[in-house]
Order: C-alpha cells, then sequence, then structure tokens
C-alpha cells in the first residue's frame, strides 16, 4: 500500500468543484479513483504535471503539515471556512478504500447470487467487473491508468496470496509428490517457454505476417513470461472446483515452483535481448543463476521462517502482536529476495511453511485465529483487486492486436502444455508408485492457467528494447482471458463429466490420525526390515532430528516435546468444546463426537468407567426442561458481567464468556450425571461408580490404580464434590436430595466460591504454576500430583482448559477471579 | 511349507513371483536381505529382526516384528504364532507392501484395500478373536506414543478412548446406557478408515537393484 500512498496525483484538469460533485455519485467517483491509483504507480508521469499543478496539489501529499501550512498563508480576508472540502487531503487512502471496498462488495454480490457463482468462476466475473469499470472511465473521457502496474502487483497485491498459500500449504502431499512438481515446474516450464517462444518465432518468419521484425530473443522472452502457470489463477479455479488433493497440489505447486524458472528465463533474456547473442557459456550461468535463485529464495524464506519461529518464542507476555511477526517476517523475507533477484514466491513459500509448526505451538490460539483470518481476508481481497485489475488493464490498452500472432500464442501454448504434460507424465510414472491417469494428465495440462504474473511481467518490459511489448501485451492479456474464462468455466463440468476424484470433505477423524501415524512408523520399520532407506526413512530421520534439537530451540517451554498425536487429539477436543459452546447446548452435551455413544458402552464390564465425559442421563422431558431452566438464569447471571475493556488485551470476549458458559455447563453436567449413574447403578446395574472425567483421569495418569473404585471406596478428592453425595457405605443416594442441590440457582455461587477458595487454598505458588501451566497452551501434562490437585480444585477439565486458555493478556484476569466470570 | 528353500533356485523364484507378484529381482533382493538378517540360515527368528539396529527406534517395533510371525498374515483361516520363518513367509508379509498396480478395477481395489486392512487390523487385534476391544485399542495407541515420555502415556488412555468413542458412536449410531460396545470388528475396521486411501498409502518401494551392498540397516 505504501507505494500508492507515497505517489502524486496528475489529474491536473480537475477542479476542487468538479471533485466535491463527484463525491455524489459513486460510479464516476470511481473513476477519480482509477486515475489516481494508476498515478499513483506511475511516478514519472505524474511528476510533471504536478510542477504545473501548484503547491496545493503537492502540498496534499505531504500530508497534514502541508495543507496547514499552505491554508496559513493563503488566507487573507476570507471569512472563516466553517465548513471546507479538502478532497485532496484524504484522496490516495480514500480511492484506495473505495477500490478495496468496491472489490469486497463485488465478492459479496456474486454469493448472493448463487446460480451465477454456480456456473461462472468468480475469477471471470471480477475480470468483467474490472472491464466494465475501465469501460466507464472510458465513456468518462478520461485517460485509463495502468492500474496493474508492475511495482504495485508485486510489492503489494501478490505476497498475501503467496503467504496465505505457503502458511496453509499441505506440507505432507507437498512433500510426497515433490519430485512430480519439480518435475513439471522446471522441466516443464522450460519446455514451454522454448517450445512456445521458438515456435512463435518460426511463425513470425513467415511472409504475410507482418512480424519479421521480432527477433528470436524476444520471442523466447514472450515464451517464458506466458508459459509460466499462474499461482493466483489457479488457486481462484481449483478452490471452486474441490479437486482431489493430488491434482490439487500437483498443479499448484507447479505454479508455485515454476516461480524461480520464470524469474531466470525473464532476467536471462532481458539481459541478451540488448546482447543479442548467447553464448554456451551464458547458458551455463543460466543454470548457475537458476539455482541461486532457486535455492537462494527458500534460504531466505527458512532464514526469516526461523527467525519468526525463535521470535515468536518470546511473545507470550505480549500476545496481541504475535500476528504481526507472522506477517511482517514473511514480508521481509519476500523483499530481500526480491532484493538481490531471487525468487520472492519461494522465499515466502519457504518462510511460511517452516515458521508454520513452530509458531503455532508458540502463540496463542486467539493469535492462531487471527492469523489465519488476517491472511485469508487479505489474500481474498488481492485475489479480487488483481482480477478487476486485470479488466480495467485490458480497456486502458494500448493494443496492438495481431491476429496471427495472438492466435499462433494461445494455440501454441495449448498444445505445449499438453505435449508437455503428457511427455513429462510418461516419465514420471516410471517412478511414481500411484500412477497419474490419462485423466489426471489431461485435468493437469488442462488446469494450467495463466494470470496477472504474466501481465505484469509483461508490463515491466521496457518499451525502447521491446518495440513490440504492446503486441506481447495484447497477447498475454488474449492468453489469460482465454485460459481463465474458456478453461476456467470449463473445468468444472469437465472434472464432473470425467468423473475425476473429488476432494473428500470429511474432516479427519482421530482413528485415522492414529493410523497415519501408525502407518508411518509401520513403513520405517517395514523398510529398515527390508534393508534399503527410502523416503519413509530420511522422514523418520528428520523427524527424529525436528523433534531432539529443532523444536527445543524454538519452542518454549515444554510444548517441543509433545508428539504430534497428542498435538491433535488436543486440538479435537478444542474444537468439540467451541462446537458445543456455540451450539449452546445446556444439559444435552452435543458435540463433534455423536454424543450417543457413552463411555460406558465401550467399557469392558470388568473395569470402572474411566471417563464418563459423555454419558447422558436419562432425565424425563420436564425434568430436563426445569434443570435447562435454572441453569441457564443462572449462567445468564454470570455472563451479564462488565469487564472493563483494555486496549492491549483481549479480556472482554464473547467467546470467553461462552467457554465459561460451557464450563460452568459441564460442571453442572457431570454432577448431574454422577447422581444419575450413581442412581441407575442402584436401580439396575452394579458396577461402576461414578466419577468425573477429570479426576479419573487425573487418577488414571498419577498411578492410581482402579481397585480402590472397584472396591466401592470413593474417595473423592475433588474440592468441586462439595455438594456432591458423599459416597455413603452403602452407596445409596436419596434422590430428592441429589437432583435437587446442583439445581438450586445457589449452588453456581457456591461452585464459584468453592473454586476460588480451593484455589486459595492450593496457595499463591501454585497458581503461578497454574499461570505457567497455562502459558503452554494447547498441552495437556500432568506430571505431578500437586499438579493434579491444582487442577481439580481449578477446573474440571484440564485438557480442554488447557486448550482454550489464552495466557498471555488474560493471566492477570485470571488471578483475580481464577476461573470462573 | 515351503520353508526350506537352501539356495533360491530360478524356478523357485519364478514361483514365488507369479504367487506373490514382485519381479525376480525384487526376490532377488529381498532374498540377499533375508539371508542378511538371518546370518544365512534358513529361518529367521525374533531376535534376528530384533537386533536391527534401525528399528530400535522405532515406537512400534514389537508391533512390526510381531507380525512377521503372526499366522494369520502367513496362512489363511490360522491364527497363534510362529517361533521362526522361511523366506515365503518373509515375502508373504512384504506382499502387504506391495504398491497397488495401475488400471485396477473397483473390485481389485476394494479387495487390495480390505488385504491392506485386514494386516493391520491384525497387528491391532493380538488376541486372535476377530475384535479390537478397548485394551487392545489402547494398547496400540501406548505404543505409538511410547516413545513421548510421560506425557504420551498419560494422554494415550485418553486419545483411544476417544477414538473408541468415535468408533462406536460411527458405526452403531445410538447406544443404550447398559449396551455394550464389545470392540471394533473388522467390517468397522472398514467402516472408519473408509476415507483413508490405504491402498495408495500403504506400500514400501521394493527397489529393483541390489541394496545389500548399501549395507543398510544391519551393523553386523
Amino acid at each position: 500500500m505504501s507505494v500508492r500512498v507515497a505517489l502524486h496525483s496528475p489529474t491536473g484538469s480537475r477542479s476542487f468543484l468538479e471533485r466535491g460533485l463527484l463525491l455524489l455519485v459513486m460510479l464516476i467517483f470511481l473513476e477519480g479513483t482509477v486515475l489516481t491509483l494508476g498515478a499513483a504507480s506511475s511516478p514519472d508521469i505524474s511528476a510533471q504535471d504536478n510542477t504545473g499543478g501548484g503547491h496545493d496539489r503537492r502540498d496534499d501529499h505531504r500530508g497534514i503539515a502541508g495543507s496547514h501550512e499552505h491554508t496559513n498563508y493563503t488566507y487573507t480576508k476570507k471569512a472563516f471556512p466553517v465548513l471546507s472540502l479538502d478532497y485532496h487531503h484524504i484522496q490516495v487512502p480514500f480511492e484506495i478504500s473505495l477500490w478495496v471496498l468496491l472489490a469486497s462488495l463485488m465478492k459479496l454480490g456474486f454469493h448472493l447470487i448463487p446460480r451465477l457463482s454456480s456456473i461462472v468462476p468468480e475469477s471471470c466475473l471480477l475480470i468483467v467487473v474490472g472491464l466494465l469499470v475501465g469501460g466507464l472511465i472510458k465513456l468518462a473521457g478520461e485517460e485509463v491508468p495502468p492500474v496493474l502496474d508492475s511495482n504495485l502487483f508485486f510489492l503489494c497485491l501478490l505476497p498475501p496470496i503467496i503467504l496465505d498459500a505457503g502458511y496453509f500449504l499441505p506440507i505432507r502431499p507437498f512433500m510426497e509428490n515433490i519430485g512430480t512438481i519439480l518435475m513439471f515446474a522446471v522441466v516443464g516450464t522450460l519446455w514451454n517457454a522454448f517450445f512456445v517462444g521458438g515456435l512463435l518465432y518460426a511463425v513470425c518468419q513467415i511472409e504475410g505476417t507482418y512480424l519479421s521484425q521480432v527477433e528470436l530473443l524476444p520471442c523466447l522472452l514472450f515464451g517464458s513470461i506466458i508459459s509460466a502457470v499462474d499461482p493466483v489463477a489457479v488457486l481462484a479455479v481449483f478452490e471452486e472446483i474441490h479437486i482431489n488433493e493430488l491434482l490439487h497440489i500437483l498443479v499448484f505447486g507447479e505454479s508455485l515452483l515454476n516461480d524461480a524458472v520464470t524469474v531466470v528465463l525473464y532476467h536471462l533474456f532481458e539481459e541478451y535481448s540488448g546482447a543479442g547473442e548467447v553464448t554456451p557459456t551464458d547458458v551455463i550461468l543460466g543454470v548457475i543463476c537458476f539455482l541461486i535463485v532457486s535455492l537462494g529464495g527458500i534460504a531466505v524464506g527458512a532464514i526469516y521462517g526461523i527467525l519468526a519461529a525463535f521470535t515468536s518464542r518470546f511473545t507470550s507476555h505480549t500476545r496481541v502482536i504475535e500476528p504481526l511477526f507472522v506477517f511482517v517476517y514473511s514480508y521481509m523475507a519476500y523483499l530481500s529476495a526480491e532484493m538481490f533477484h531471487l525468487s520472492g514466491i519461494m522465499a515466502l513459500i519457504a518462510c511460511g511453511a517452516v515458521m508454520r509448526p513452530y509458531v503455532e505451538a508458540n502463540i496463542s490460539h486467539k493469535s492462531h485465529t487471527t492469523v489465519k483470518y488476517f491472511l485469508k481476508m487479505w489474500s481474498s481481497v488481492s485475489e479480487t483487486l488483481i482480477f478487476i485489475f486485470l479488466g480495467v488493464a485490458t480497456v486502458a490498452g494500448p493494443h496492438a492486436w495481431n491476429w496471427t500472432f495472438v492466435s499462433v500464442t494461445v494455440i501454441l501454448c495449448l498444445v505445449s502444455r499438453v505435449i508437455g504434460v503428457v511427455g513429462l507424465t510418461f516419465i514420471i510414472n516410471k517412478f511414481r508408485i500411484v500412477k497419474l491417469t490419462t485423466k489426471d494428465q489431461f485435468i493437469v495440462a488442462y488446469g494450467g492457467l495463466r494470470g496477472a504474473i504474466a501481465f505484469s511481467l509483461g508490463y515491466l518490459l521496457d518499451k525502447d528494447l521491446f518495440p513490440m511489448r504492446t503486441m506481447f501485451l495484447t497477447a498475454i492479456i488474449t492468453e489469460i482471458f482465454f485460459t481463465v474464462f474458456v478453461q476456467g468455466m470449463t473445468i468444472k463440468p469437465l472434472v464432473d463429466l470425467l468423473a475425476v476424484k473429488k476432494k473428500q470433505e470429511a474432516k479427519r477423524s482421530i482413528n485415522e490420525e492414529i493410523h497415519t501415524q501408525f502407518l508411518d512408523h509401520l513403513l520405517t520399520g517395514i523398510e529398515d526390515i527390508c534393508g534399503h532407506y527410502g523416503h519413509h526413512h530420511w522422514k523418520d530421520k528428520l523427524n527424529r532430528f525436528n523433534k531432539k534439537y529443532i523444536k527445543k530451540c524454538l519452542i518454549a517451554g515444554e510444548r517441543y516435546k509433545e508428539p504430534q498425536l497428542i498435538a491433535f487429539y488436543h486440538k479435537m477436543e478444542f474444537k468439540q468444546a467451541i462446537e458445543l459452546v456455540e451450539s449452546g447446548g445446556g444439559v444435552k452435551l452435543p458435540s463433534a463426537m455423536p454424543s450417543q455413544v457413552s463411555m460406558q458402552n465401550i467399557q469392558p464390564k470388568k473395569l470402572p468407567p474411566a471417563v464418563a465425559e459423555r454419558a447422558l442421563p436419562q432425565f424425563t422431558k420436564g425434568r430436563e426442561e426445569e434443570i435447562r431452566k435454572i441453569l441457564r438464569s443462572n449462567l445468564q447471571k454470570t455472563r451479564q458481567r462488565l469487564r472493563s475493556y483494555n486496549r492491549h488485551t483481549l479480556v472482554a470476549d464473547p467467546f470467553e464468556d461462552g467457554w465459561n458458559d460451557f464450563l460452568l455447563k459441564k460442571q453442572r453436567m457431570i454432577e448431574l450425571e454422577k447422581k444419575m449413574t450413581e442412581m441407575s447403578n442402584y436401580l439396575t446395574v452394579p458396577a461402576a461408580p461414578p466419577d468425573s472425567p477429570t479426576m479419573c483421569r487425573a487418577r488414571l495418569a498419577s498411578g492410581d490404580d482402579f481397585k480402590a473404585e472397584k472396591a466401592g471406596a470413593k474417595v473423592i478428592p475433588d474440592p468441586n464434590a462439595f455438594y456432591n453425595i458423599k459416597a455413603s457405605s452403602d452407596g445409596v443416594p436419596t434422590i430428592q436430595v441429589d437432583l435437587a442441590s446442583p439445581q438450586s440457582p445457589d449452588s453456581v455461587n457456591m461452585l464459584n466460591e468453592f473454586s476460588k477458595r480451593g484455589a486459595t487454598d492450593q496457595g499463591l505458588g501454585q497458581r503461578e504454576g497454574a499461570t505457567r501451566d497455562e502459558d503452554q497452551g494447547l498441552m495437556m501434562k500432568l506430571s505431578s500430583a500437586g499438579k493434579e490437585e491444582k487442577e481439580e480444585g481449578g477446573n474440571k477439565n484440564p485438557g480442554l482448559m488447557r486448550c482454550l486458555s489464552d495466557p498471555g493478556p488474560s493471566n492477570e484476569d485470571e488471578e483475580d477471579e481464577p476461573f470462573l466470570p | 511349507m515351503g520353508a526350506s528353500q537352501s539356495a533360491g533356485t530360478e524356478h523357485e523364484f519364478q514361483d514365488l513371483a507369479d504367487r506373490t507378484g514382485f519381479s525376480l529381482e525384487q526376490i532377488g533382493n529381498i532374498n540377499k536381505r533375508f539371508r542378511q538378517l538371518s546370518n544365512n540360515e534358513e529361518t529367521l527368528s525374533r531376535e534376528d529382526l530384533a537386533s536391527i539396529p534401525a528399528l530400535d527406534n522405532n515406537p512400534i517395533r514389537a508391533q512390526i516384528i510381531n507380525a512377521f510371525f503372526d499366522k494369520r498374515n502367513l496362512h489363511q483361516n490360522e491364527t497363534g504364532t510362529v517361533q521362526e520363518i522361511g523366506f515365503e513367509e518373509f515375502l508373504m508379509v512384504m506382499t502387504h507392501f506391495r504398491p497397488a498396480a495401475m488400471g485396477l478395477t473397483e473390485e481389485e481395489r476394494e479387495n487390495l484395500r480390505r488385504e491392506k486392512l485386514r494386516f493391520l487390523f491384525n497387528m491391532h487385534d493380538t488376541d486372535s478373536d476377530g475384535t479390537i476391544n478397548l485394551e487392545e485399542y489402547r494398547r496400540v495407541v501406548e505404543e505409538l506414543l511410547s516413545k513421548a515420555g510421560t506425557i504420551g502415556q498419560e494422554t494415550a488412555k485418553a486419545i483411544a478412548d476417544a477414538a473408541m468413542l468415535e468408533v462406536a458412536s460411527t458405526t452403531r449410531g445410538k447406544m443404550e446406557p447398559d449396551e455394550f460396545y464389545e470392540g471394533i470388528t473388522f467390517e468397522n475396521f472398514l467402516q472408519i478408515l473408509n476415507t483413508f486411501d490405504i491402498e495408495t498409502r500403504m506400500h514400501v518401494r521394493f527397489l529393483h537393484m541390489d541394496t545389500a551392498t548399501l549395507r543398510c540397516g544391519k551393523s553386523k
């Protein structure tokens, strides 16, 4: 954004009055926006305008101070302006905001028309919108500015999209298919570039095309620009067709990694177009350059990624700025790579992918959500803007339409893509275990969309060196339009027609995760037994190295020890908790894990149920209603408590409230449940002494065996079990008392009091222990008996509480009012 | 049965290749490795496998080794374990890790899937009673987390319980409190791993070239 803001306005012909009128009309207003924006991105032209424009215009751009100065020395006899209009003062940021607003509204609009968005991909519609806006500007008789300027594009619009892609890159499928992806990205792009470039040159030499002035090197340059698959376009289209993971990662990975090839080829040909000749030495230099550009980009990205991870180790006291580190380090990585003409895209991808596992372990859950949302927001706005600008730029021209050149380009691109994919797959399939079928090849070939990167690269060409630049740009735009409109619109029906395997939307279950891990170890073991080191072996080695050294350095606290499966389990538990809160479940405990089955059902009869968490007490309808009503009224009371607002913390968070509600509910539930099970035990089944899950877990963890419970000695060390039926010797509770006590309005407060007292009793030292514990975020660790006790005193479900704890900012508050609102 | 191939003759290898689908080179390589592991004996014992140093870091090492001596993986319709295996048995276990061939029909794919999942299932079902009960499942998870220190052991139970609940609820639907879910049957196992592309994931690359010279794994 900074680029645009810093620059000048060329609109010499416009008066303040006109501006004022424009304020009223949104559409015409947009026009002005385009002007300034375009101007903003081309400082050279506007600089001249400004010299004649008088200082008021220049002052605007110096900011507030400038304009004040201005008014200071021009006021003479005029009356004091009660209301004045100073549009220039706010022009640039205002117009930027307008563009963003337009983009967002458009995005919003498309999803309001479901039929339209199911037929036409969003990218196409956005380009059409861009065309319309551009057309309106033209109609108004203004010069359409070059909105999709290279600087703006590469420094502002592209990075968010790539970072989003890199940060959320599915590492596993990516690494599993890295060979294929690299093959397509490097060899495929090289092939495309030379095939298209070479044949275009040949066509240009044919008499009657009036293209004989086009030389070989510019043709190759054009070929290298046009041959790269564009990540923005691919993302936009592939996200809508929900293709299976393998194909998605193949095409998308290719589009990301071919950047290095494009950068090198581009600079190489640009360099030698002037010189005219390319010697074998230059070719070797080009290869070396490619290695430096790609590996250097990755190295820069990885360094910044590690720095970001390391920084996030120490952010536990300033949680609010955590997300910023993620963005700033990534952007720095991108800029640093671009500074050396390394592949910025690869740097961003590497940075995002490297930092993610460590950063995620370090930052709080809320920060993680923030990162996620910001990335998604920025990337979708960028993407929208890019497509709109593409449309505007098309109208802006200038165009030099040459039927031969354009049509040959489009045809050659298609042909070379098909030949490239089929040829490369033939080779790759010899090495792949999961072969690419003909259908897969078709989708990979057909999904090779071109996009704004090609346009921006073409735009970057020097007019003097390349007299055919306008023709190139026209051809590039046509090719982009062809791929985005024709291929982008037909790929969805084709996918349906060919019955290509779609993405499975099902969320990962804990069983799948267990088996993923299990399979990993199994395959590593089999490889070891077979006696050759395959990729499972190396992956295992790398994992172990990562765990042993890197994680220790980059992850704060004890969390680095946490294996993936446990992390997954906590995440899952956490998700369920959130769903529970969101669904606002009262007595019934709806959860992601279908709740119809309780632990009792799977527990072998000889053992008492360890976790009775999801058991449903069987109430009669009326009683259930009653309980719910009482619970609700109590919960509302707690919710009404006001909290003070603090700019630096995020205490007044509705979610927090929700969570506390949930905790309360859950506590109530558990208590009721206990009663119920006990009752039913008494009435029906023997066995199964009741217990709260926490206690049970804690007890199991601390090595307390079942025998005590089995014997019926229900020693409940839980302070919260205050109003619980004390396990009498005969174990027969009186029903009325049981049900009434937890429902009585007072009991909530009593519980409140009690947990506070319980926590205080255990002393400050342990409280600090708790805080430290929670600093560790998502971890569930019950290592010492002391901690367990504290946990029982504090909250009923340590796993969930830890999952949800947002240690940083809210620590102080938790100290004041330990666990309940 | 054929646990006594003195020297892998061409004919015997050809016979094995026809039955298992491995290529002759692959069988030759596996045979070399087998001899290397068994110190040129006819049969392989548990100790031979346990002495592979690379396996030391594998959390499910014991389960992997057991799988090689499990009769269910060697012969159909038999349960129990054997003490020593010959080359043919060794190869039979390895067949479960062959990658899927190109152009399988739906039915073949399904069979392959069942076969591979059956292998996993047998690894979990240690008492061979046809169901994975909670105890067995807990042990699986515990082993899986056995390298994770105390945290692992403490969470393992909870994870296994959650997983078991998930199985019970996806396969049974609603259950009354006094009903009892006795364990995961193979059909349930298929059901819960429905979206798990086992046929494309459970494979090892069996090389055609000779790797014995690389001295991987075996230190002796």
